[in-house]
């Protein structure tokens, strides 16, 4: 209950803090709205809101999802082979370091007018890397032990793989997963403003810019913040279940 | 490919090893000779680095020697075999799976026809004889170091093998930790006989557990000297302060400083 009850306090704290800054400042709604503003901004478009809300959602979900079969297949490649590393690694540094924003419009000229299709691309782009790396460091610095237990009883490269190398990277995996579903956020919303005529939150915030409705804006950003917190808590949990081994009871 | 000596578990016939490294041809053992009787117990030691863990990766089959063959129950070592179980200095357990789940890993890859009910009973009992009773659903990283060393020796044993490797198991534990795990070694060999072969730097280890010492010279490792342990029944640790153990001591002292110097000079 306290930990509940605790962070309730605080956001309220919080956007009382907000009210009372912007109302002491006297500051006009398109400078910095105030909390009192968000929701008749929220309650206008509520049916939009849940619409977008979704297509952003599950855009960000398929990127990742892509990101992670993608990046896992990439990791254990340059994991398990030297060669392959040394090959593809200074390929995907010098891809990772494109800012992802010089590649949105690019993209999305690529891919005029298929919103899904573009989101989703950028959403993955973004996000793969840091999965890639953690993979396949992960495998690389399999302790030999492990892999001679196994290899001395005659086991085969792949059941080294699926008992050992894989769920001793697991712990890996989600810390890098984490960092990518923001990534992946990120990307969903960079194409969202960006691709004309578009749907998700990205674009009814570009509609909130064009249209002068300052609330509105702000109203999206507070729904992406309760969406970026669902998606960061979904890995959590999935974390919890499948390497929840990995944390150490405090004794 | 039976050789046709018939009581020798573990024949290592003129084994040679030499790793290539950038620097050029790194020999580390040369022309080595053993054999370990079945049942038979044999502890080798040497100076550091004189090639002692290449000879246990060369016994299990993960390495082919260069020149000369090794034997495992009269056949022709050509690869890893299922009759071999390994513990080494690191006790490597799955951190993901519990103790119980980790002593049954072998039985997972090595054929067997035992129902998931007989895998069980068997890492259980087991786990009782080395005094891990009751810590079967705990993780590894719940365990002290002993505790995990133990069940690291249960796995090694549970699928039967033949010839048991331990390559410094007992290094990494602390001296009362480690006299402790000896009695649980002579119990195991009492319950489940096994031919073993134990690397180690401990001359008093060597003796309590082992029926046989050899002494590896220095780099390129070769057979340097052979003690013959008498075996008591069943020996107490007090048995070390003896006179006779205390002579073989000063003996297998002796031999290991004849062959540092010679790998200092070489």
């Amino acid at each position: 209950m306290r930990q509940i009850l605790i962070p309730f306090y605080a956001i309220i704290i919080f956007l009382l803090f907000w009210e009372f800054v912007v109302w002491f400042n006297g500051w006009p709604n398109y400078k910095m709205a105030s909390p009192s503003d968000l929701w008749p901004a929220f309650w206008k478009f509520k049916k939009l809101f849940f619409q977008y809300g979704w297509d952003t959602l599950w855009r960000t979900v398929a990127g990742l999802f892509l990101a992670v079969i993608f990046g896992v297949f990439l990791g254990m490649i340059m994991g398990l082979s030297k060669i392959l590393r040394e090959a593809l690694y200074p390929l995907l540094v010098g891809f990772n370091a494109i800012p992802k924003a010089t590649v949105v419009p690019i993209i999305a000229l690529m891919f005029v007018g298929q919103h899904d299709l573009n989101t989703i691309l950028i959403a993955f782009m973004i996000s793969f890397f840091p999965i890639a790396v953690s993979i396949s460091i992960g495998l690389s610095t399999l302790e030999p032990e492990y892999r001679d237990i196994l290899r001395s009883l005659g086991a085969s490269k792949s059941m080294i793989f699926w008992k050992i190398a894989l769920p001793k990277t697991l712990p890996e995996f989600f810390g890098a997963l984490k960092v990518a579903v923001t990534l992946a956020f990120i990307g969903t919303n960079l194409m969202e403003i960006v691709s004309p005529h578009g749907r998700g939150l990205g674009a009814l915030f570009d509609s909130g810019k064009t249209n002068a409705d300052y609330p509105l804006m702000f109203a999206v950003l507070i729904g992406l913040a309760i969406l970026g917190i669902a998606l960061y808590y979904v890995v959590v949990v999935l974390e919890k279940i499948f390497a929840g081994w990995a944390e150490r009871s405090s004794e | 490919m039976k050789s046709n000596v018939g009581n020798e578990a573990i024949i290592i016939d003129k084994v040679t090893h030499t790793y290539k490294t950038d620097t050029g041809l790194l020999p580390v053992i040369k022309n080595l000779n053993m054999t370990v009787p079945k049942n038979g117990f044999t502890a080798v030691v040497g100076p550091s680095g004189c090639g002692k863990s290449t000879l246990t990766k060369l016994i299990s089959g993960l390495l082919k020697p260069d020149n000369g063959e090794v034997y495992l129950n009269g056949e022709k070592v050509l690869g890893p075999k299922p009759i071999v179980g390994m513990a080494f200095q690191n006790p490597v357990l799955l951190e993901w799976r519990s103790i119980l789940k980790n002593v049954m890993l072998p039985l997972e890859i090595v054929p067997n026809d035992l129902s998931e009910v007989d895998k069980e009973d068997r890492a259980k009992s087991l786990l009782h004889l080395v005094g891990l009773e009751g810590f079967e659903e705990k993780k590894p990283s719940e365990l002290s170091g002993g505790m995990r060393q133990r069940a690291s020796l249960c796995r090694a044993l549970v699928h039967n093998p033949e010839v048991l490797i331990l390559d410094e198991p007992f290094g990494a534990l602390d001296a009362f930790t480690r006299e402790d795990l000896w009695q649980v070694m002579h119990k195991l060999r009492q319950e489940e006989p096994f031919t073993g072969i134990l690397i180690t730097h401990d001359l008093r280890e060597s003796i309590f557990l082992a029926d046989e010492v050899v002494v590896l010279s220095g780099r390129p490792a070769t057979s340097q000297y052979s003690l013959q342990i008498p075996k008591l029944k069943n020996p107490k640790l007090d048995s070390l302060f003896s006179p006779d153990s205390i002579e073989m001591l000063k003996n297998l002292r002796k031999q290991i400083e004849i062959a540092q110097v010679q790998q200092a000079t070489n």
